[in-house]
């Protein structure tokens, strides 16, 4: 439905965005995630067209539309700080893409009324926009793009400026939207809990680039990068050694010792260097030493960190100069970790836990 | 904390202001004090109390027909450089382009050219292409004095209204004009009338465009000038200027308000 082919931009010396190519489906939450200054904005401004695209296509149901400009295309935006007219009440902001189309005046109220009751904002037409708080003002932003029925709606950090409850809630709503309207969504967001909480896919950029795109699922088990890897979830990162050839690899990873690979080393030659990531939640916790044959080693803890209902302990290892993070869920009243600093503990894993990735 | 000190009263600084205050307005507030005096001299003691000088002004015909050019020559000076100022005000604050800065203090200069200059050479442009004088010279001259003003007053409510609601209107459907229409100009309406009463009152108060470039015809500040040699008219100049001081103030303070409101709406959207 969306077909991006190789779309650069640069602003002077700056490359802003570097070859992107993307096919969004007809109906698809996409997100795309990444830090601040990474492109997401540019990628997103020339899909709307505020931005030319330096070189590149983009396509909506087939049709080349790099070079019309943003009122000819059939997108909407909702934008980062809402640009709600402050002149127009909230009835007049919703209603104000309809003039152009010549909808009859009765028509349009019905259709205004009708997106009021959708955002939750019945009986707020007649409301001085400015007066809205945050929240409010980011559904009528939603309602004033949604009436036009686009093809595609871009939404850029459109949850940014809401707090932690305000913004989760918002989260759900924009989820059970776009079901119900089956209307494609592209969203930019730096949040990564978001993009993987609301997204069917994602892409992940850096540096102007995109360097995965995948499922939430599939990013967070499978990452094929060292920046996704890191920046979806937190993860532990072992330099590795891929030894053997064929159904008998093995990796001689830093800290871990030997262990069996399952087919995750692919086409590697015997002797590459490698990267090994374990989540800390794949990883498990034992005082004393396991007694079924799995992969284990034996460490200390140094620190314990709470984090809501998890607790994130570090054990040392030999062979590695980090401690290894690993999650646990935290036990409410009795802690089985209590006063453990310094205890020696078997760390063990599944074999399903370990990802590997190029070495840089 | 910091900002106690800087929020104190601070009397040294009242007291200058006062003074400052005194020192620009005393001199203006002896005028209207004056018009009011029977007698010939502007000197204490104050005489009776009259009304006398007011009445004059009406009858006399050249003073009529120069108020009326002056309030012409100010409608169309007033509408024509807002006319203009407004999309030069409007590249300069959404495009960028190369020279801009300098664009900008080329068009500010006359700003600061002694009126004289800009009089005389404007003058000698219009008798090279053989223009004749009239009150449409005055308003050429006078819209060129205008200008500058106008486009600062225009430059920060178009910058104000912010690049994002003109690409919100886009967005959803608008065409730039249509866009300018329904988004930039009601945003920035305040300042756009703010514009229309200060090149009003610059107009209408403008003495060299209108000396070297108004042929037979004279506005108000011209007249005064000539009527000034003569002794006895000047109780009915001050009965003038009074008119002229308190209409000013009017439109002055309307047009800050006005700039307020502008300001107070332009944050808002670009918030
Ligand atoms: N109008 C512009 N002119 C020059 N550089 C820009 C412009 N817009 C964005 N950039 C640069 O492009 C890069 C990507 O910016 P942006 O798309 O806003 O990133 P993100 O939205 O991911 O934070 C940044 O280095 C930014 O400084
Ligand atoms: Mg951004």
């Amino acid at each position: 439905m969306i077909s991006l082919r190789n779309v650069n931009k640069a602003f002077g010396r700056v490359q802003a965005v570097r070859d992107v190519s993307l096919e969004i489906a007809k109906g698809e939450f996409f997100s795309l995630l990444g830090a601040s200054g990474s492109g997401k904005t540019t990628l997103l401004r020339m899909i709307a067209g505020f931005e030319s695209v330096t070189s590149g296509k983009i396509l909506i149901d087939g049709q080349e539309i790099q070079d019309s400009p943003p009122h000819l295309r059939p997108i909407n935006m909702v934008f980062q700080n809402y640009a709600i007219f402050p002149h127009l009440n909230v009835r007049d902001n919703i209603a104000y893409g309809l003039q152009r189309l010549g909808t009859p005046k009765a028509e349009q109220a019905r259709m205004v009324d009708a997106m009021l009751e959708m955002i939750a904002l019945p009986g707020y037409g007649d409301r001085r926009a400015t007066q809205l708080s945050g929240g409010q003002m980011q559904r009528v932003a939603l309602a004033r793009a949604l009436i036009l029925k686009p093809k595609v709606l871009l939404l850029d950090e459109p949850l940014g400026a809401l707090d932690k409850q305000l913004r989760e809630q918002m989260q759900l709503e924009l989820r059970s939207l776009q079901r119900q309207l089956g209307i494609t969504f592209i969203l930019v967001t730096h949040d990564q809990e978001e993009a993987l909480t609301l997204s069917d896919r994602v892409a992940v950029m850096e540096n102007g680039a995109v360097i995965q795109v995948d499922t939430p699922a599939g990013l967070y088990d499978h990452p094929t990068n060292r920046a996704v890897a890191a920046f979806v979830g937190s993860m532990n990162f072992f330099d590795a050694t891929v030894h053997g050839q064929g159904d008998a690899y093995r990796a001689e990873i830093a800290g871990l010792g030997p262990q069996r690979l399952n087919g995750q080393a692919g086409a590697r030659q015997d002797g590459a260097r490698v990267l090994v990531a374990i989540r800390p939640e794949s990883l498990t916790l034992s005082p004393t030493a396991p007694e079924a044959p799995q992969p284990s080693v034996q460490g200390r803890i140094t620190a314990r960190q709470y984090m809501g209902g998890r607790q994130m302990l570090h054990v040392a290892v030999e062979g590695r100069a980090a401690p290894v993070a690993v999650s646990i869920v935290a036990q409410r009243g009795d802690d089985p970790w209590d006063g453990s600093e310094g205890r020696p503990v078997w760390l063990t894993w599944g074999p399903g836990a370990i990802s590997l990735l190029d070495a840089e | 904390m910091a900002s106690y000190t800087f929020h104190r009263k601070n009397r040294p600084l009242a007291l200058y202001a006062g003074a400052f205050a005194v020192f620009i307005y005393l001199p203006i507030m002896f005028i209207p004090l004056f018009s009011f005096n029977s007698g010939w001299y502007v000197k204490f003691p104050l005489e009776s109390f009259t009304f006398h000088w007011y009445v004059d002004l009406f009858q006399r015909e050249q003073l009529m027909r120069a108020l009326w050019n002056s309030i012409k020559v100010a409608l169309f000076v007033s509408f024509f450089s807002t006319l203009i100022a407004i999309p030069a005000a409007l590249a300069v604050a959404r495009y960028r382009m190369p020279g801009k800065s300098a664009a900008i203090g080329f068009i500010m200069l006359p700003l600061v050219l002694p009126g004289i200059i800009m009089g005389t050479s404007i003058l000698g442009l219009m008798n090279w292409f053989n223009v004749t004088l009239s009150l449409v010279t005055v308003t050429i001259g006078q819209m060129v004095i205008c200008l500058p003003y106008a486009i600062a007053v225009l430059l920060p409510r178009f910058i104000g209204v912010g690049r994002a609601l003109e690409e919100a209107s886009a967005d959803l459907g608008e065409p730039p004009l249509r866009t300018f229409f329904r988004v930039t100009l009601p945003i920035a309406l305040p300042g756009v009338l703010a514009c229309l009463l200060m090149t009003f009152t610059i107009s209408f108060e403008e003495y060299f465009m209108a000396f070297f470039l108004g042929g037979t015809e004279i506005t108000l500040p011209i007249y005064i000038w000539t009527q000034l040699r003569f002794p006895d008219d000047f109780p009915s100049l001050l009965a003038l200027a009074t008119l002229i001081i308190t209409f000013s103030f009017i439109l002055v303070f309307a047009s800050l308000r006005l700039a307020r409101i502008g300001e107070s709406l332009t944050q808002e959207g670009a918030r």
